[in-house]
């Protein structure tokens, strides 16, 4: 992946000196996919809506990536940016204006053609207030958004329409970030006729430029998506048709999955069941394993005695056992010493973290002034398997002295109590924890870790504050050049490195993520397990069985 | 006749207005901010305002639940804040389903419930009394969950004879009906039991006897008939146990009701469908009591309405 990335980086610096455009060449089709099946995903929960300004849950994020295009999105299966609605796109000197040339010929499921106006509108539509969208605060660096925040004015002042197929974006701030947030599902293209026509219902009729149309959904029961013959992107996508099934209870699904029944269970293989699948050569021959964005970490709050300490928090990072954790979960984690995960650049992969090592924390904790520990709090989701993670990490406390009660709450308690200062001294993030919006190391600090999460109600469960990392950060994202990005990286790393030296969190794992697939199913191994696109990647995959 | 109904009817309206009171103040003292939840975790503190005043959940609890109130009155239940669809649609297309759910679960609850009662009372004090009084003390204490799996496993998975869940045909519906009947079945046997075995001492039955009617004449054609009245009238009481089951035997069978809708908006705080939900089936309870009620006269002419 990292070999790619530089390739990419490298053809960008090579555009942006040949007049500061990057124009790519399509993209190449698996040529050993075939056309045509249908498959069937199954998932335990209804999908809560498939508008791309308001969907925001692991389930609808891949499904509206199917139904919707953006500006730029990733190569499958990758991190790596591409133009995708847009052509090309050029960035000024400064980094503060980004110009798209858009493709001639993208249709809506409508039939009518996409434009520039219609990018407009989107985005006008997603900072509107009135739509409650929870991404539009990624388009905060977009000149005139803090007018349509405040309802001051209707449509972003820094987003012009040059001819119908270029479309100019003008930033308050250099945004490094920006081509990833015009990949995110909230700054898809819709048509403004089909959002007036059905208003707050276009969720349940979504209407697009993606592969798939939306063709059937029985609420509650399932959803149908069939192929778009006027998709774009020739050759794509290989399937005829998707049924998600919805209601599957996870082990009813495995057992479907068993029986030949469905391709695809969405919510994953269930926990009481790992064992037996991956002890099963046949089975196991059918689960792909990859990284994930995401991070599991204890959280201290640095505004709360006896963890204003900066010892007492090392000495926590170095009691816990994250070896006996991740047997805890049949080992579908790997070890974290830091908060980015080992698959999002500018992770630091010299940083060593801290050791296990109970008597150099029972030392630190007398340092520290607590030679017999103290009583504490520690807050968990209450569905498994984070009752028991937090049993773990209750005995790794017990051994330093520290004697932590366990808080086992609902989801949303948690997420109240880590959002108020007085309210949680220590938190396990699992269930809650912090995955990656885009592959970019800026989205696990800001509301995580910077200022502006420390706020009530905000994500930044530890409290941690630090006004120079704030600065260090903003400065990384100022460096938009692409040719930089390792140089940004590093940048990061240093920001992550210093982090970890105040020790407002304990990394404990990064979750790999495991999708078992039916024996029909084709396609590269990294199409399922994709970073962007959970569980699967619709447009890419295909079926071995069709004639 | 009349002036009871009246008094019944004011009756359950203020006990469904309770039931709304008490939801409403106990989901407004949950320690959990829905805006939250609806504006994610990447919302800025002016995204999360801006939903807050639009709900209207900036607004104190007398003015938000007014506004609640007069909207029901309407038949308006509010639009979810996950699904962002309207309540009452959400409510209306899964309640086919449970109404469906319902009928297997009765009828399959009578017919287990009432035979085994039926058998033990004629059998009383023998094994085969003990043996189905011990079945239906499992049948009543079993969790549902439980039961649920344990079908699906024996019946869909190694058997094949039903599907994995689902929703469509009779098939289908076996297994979910057979798994709330189950609990239900515990109750009527017991209940029918005891009732036979009531109605076995009467004077008639005696009299029946001595006549030298034959054995099953007596139990089929005298005693069943008055035996199973005053245990028919309980399923109107019934509903209030089912409608906690079909939570829980839903979501295991994948069965597209108001249960699982009720389940997954309670995992997300999805309040809207919550108070729905939970006012559709306390309205589908006190309806069942109350036709309860006003049929049993009916049915056992000794009880009378006042």
């Amino acid at each position: 992946m990292k070999k790619f990335l530089t390739s990419t980086v490298a053809a960008s610096a090579l555009a942006l000196m040949l007049g500061m455009t990057s124009v790519r060449a399509e993209e190449a089709v698996d040529p050993n996919a075939k056309q045509g099946g249908a498959i069937t995903i199954t998932y335990k929960d209804d999908v809560a809506t498939l508008d791309p300004a308001i969907g925001y849950d692991w389930q609808n994020w891949s499904m509206i990536k199917s139904l919707f295009d953006g500006l730029m999105d990733y190569e499958p299966g990758t991190t790596n940016l591409k133009p995708d609605l847009a052509e090309s796109y050029e960035i000024s000197p400064d980094g503060k204006t980004f110009t798209f040339k858009l493709r001639h010929g993208v249709k809506f499921h409508n039939g009518r053609e996409m434009t520039a106006d219609d990018v407009k509108y989107s985005l006008d539509r997603v900072t509107n207030p009135k739509t409650q969208s929870p991404g539009a605060g990624f388009f905060g660096s977009i000149k005139g958004y803090d007018d349509v925040a405040a309802g001051k004015a209707e449509s972003l002042s820094g987003v012009t329409v040059v001819d119908p197929y270029t479309v100019k974006f003008e930033l308050t701030r250099p945004d490094a970030t920006f081509l990833h947030v015009m990949a995110i599902n909230f700054s898809h293209v819709v048509p403004k006729e089909e959002v007036e026509k059905y208003g707050a219902d276009f969720g349940k009729h979504p209407v697009g430029t993606g592969a798939f149309k939306l063709t059937e959904w029985t609420l509650g029961q399932r959803i149908v998506f069939e192929r778009n013959p006027d998709y774009w992107h020739k050759g794509l996508p290989h399937l005829d048709k998707i049924t998600f099934e919805i209601g599957q209870e996870p082990i009813v699904a495995l057992l479907r999955l068993q029986k030949g029944e469905i391709d695809v269970p969405g919510d994953g293989i269930p926990p009481a069941k790992f064992q037996e699948v991956m002890a099963d050569p046949e089975q196991k021959a059918r689960v792909v394993e990859g990284g994930q964005l995401h991070t599991g970490y204890v959280t201290m709050n640095t505004t709360m005695a006896p963890f204003d300490n900066v010892k007492v928090r090392q000495a926590v990072n170095m009691a816990i056992n994250k070896a006996r954790i991740i047997q805890i979960i049949n080992g579908r984690a790997v070890p974290a010493n830091q908060p980015l995960p080992p698959s999002m650049p500018g992770y630091d992969k010299e940083y060593k973290g801290y050791p296990y090592d109970v008597a150099k924390a029972k030392a630190l904790l007398a340092e520290a002034g607590h030679p017999d520990g103290f009583d504490t709090q520690l807050f968990a989701m209450n569905t498994d398997p984070n009752p028991r993670i937090a049993q773990a990490i209750q005995q790794d406390l017990a051994a330093i002295g520290i004697k932590a009660g366990i808080q086992s709450l609902a989801q949303a308690n948690v997420i109240a109590a880590g959002g108020d200062k007085a309210g949680a001294p220590m938190i396990w993030s699992g269930g809650m924890a912090w995955i990656a919006d885009f592959p970019d190391p800026s989205n696990f600090y800001g509301p995580i870790l910077g200022c502006a999460g420390a706020v009530p109600g905000g994500w930044n469960w530890s409290w941690y504050c630090n006004k120079d990392l704030d600065a260090k950060a903003a400065e990384a994202d100022s460096v938009v050049d692409p040719a930089k990005a390792g140089e940004r990286n590093k940048m990061w790393s240093a920001i992550y490195d210093k982090v970890m030296e105040d020790a407002p969190w304990a990394p404990v794992f990064n979750e790999q993520r495991f999708t078992m697939k039916s024996a029909r199913m084709g396609g590269a191994d990294n199409l399922y397990v994709d970073p962007v696109h959970i569980p699967i990647n619709y447009d890419n995959v295909y079926v071995k069985d069709v004639q | 006749m009349i002036a009871y109904l009246g008094r019944r009817l004011i009756q359950s309206l203020l006990i469904l207005l309770g039931v709304s009171l008490i939801t409403f103040a106990l989901l407004y003292l949950l320690p959990a901010d829905p805006v939250r939840q609806i504006a994610g975790r990447s919302a800025t503190p002016q995204t999360v305002e801006n939903i807050r005043q639009q709900l209207g959940l900036d607004q104190p609890f007398a003015v938000q639940y007014w506004r609640y109130l007069v909207k029901l009155i309407s038949g308006d239940l509010g639009r979810s804040y996950i699904q962002r669809s309207e309540v009452t649609e959400l409510i209306v297309s899964r309640l086919p389903a449970s109404l469906l759910l319902m009928v297997g679960a009765i009828l399959c609850e009578l017919l287990l419930g009432l035979s085994m009662g039926l058998i033990a009372a004629v059998r009383r004090g023998t094994a085969t009394d003990q043996t189905l009084m011990v079945a239906s003390f499992v049948g009543v204490s079993a969790p549902q969950f439980v039961v649920g799996l344990l079908l699906l496993y024996v019946f869909a998975v190694r058997l094949g004879w039903f599907p994995i869940g689902g929703y469509g045909t009779w098939r289908h519906l076996v297994l979910p009906s057979l798994t709330m009947g189950i609990l239900g079945a515990g109750w009527y046997a017991r209940m029918m039991r005891s009732s036979m075995i009531d109605v076995l001492r009467q004077d008639y039955v005696r009299t029946a006897r001595a006549k030298g009617l034959a054995r099953r004449a007596i139990i089929f054609r005298h005693a069943l008939p008055n035996a199973i009245l005053p245990v028919i009238a309980m399923i109107g009481i019934d509903i209030g146990i089912f409608m906690g089951g079909i939570v829980v035997v839903e979501s295991v069978f994948g069965w597209p009701g108001i249960g699982q809708l009720a389940w997954q908006a309670i995992q997300r705080v999805d309040i809207p469908i919550i108070m729905g939900v939970t006012l559709v089936s306390a309205f589908a309870i006190v309806l069942g009591n109350l036709l309860a009620d006003i049929i049993a006269p009916f049915i056992d002419p000794r009880i009378k309405l006042r």
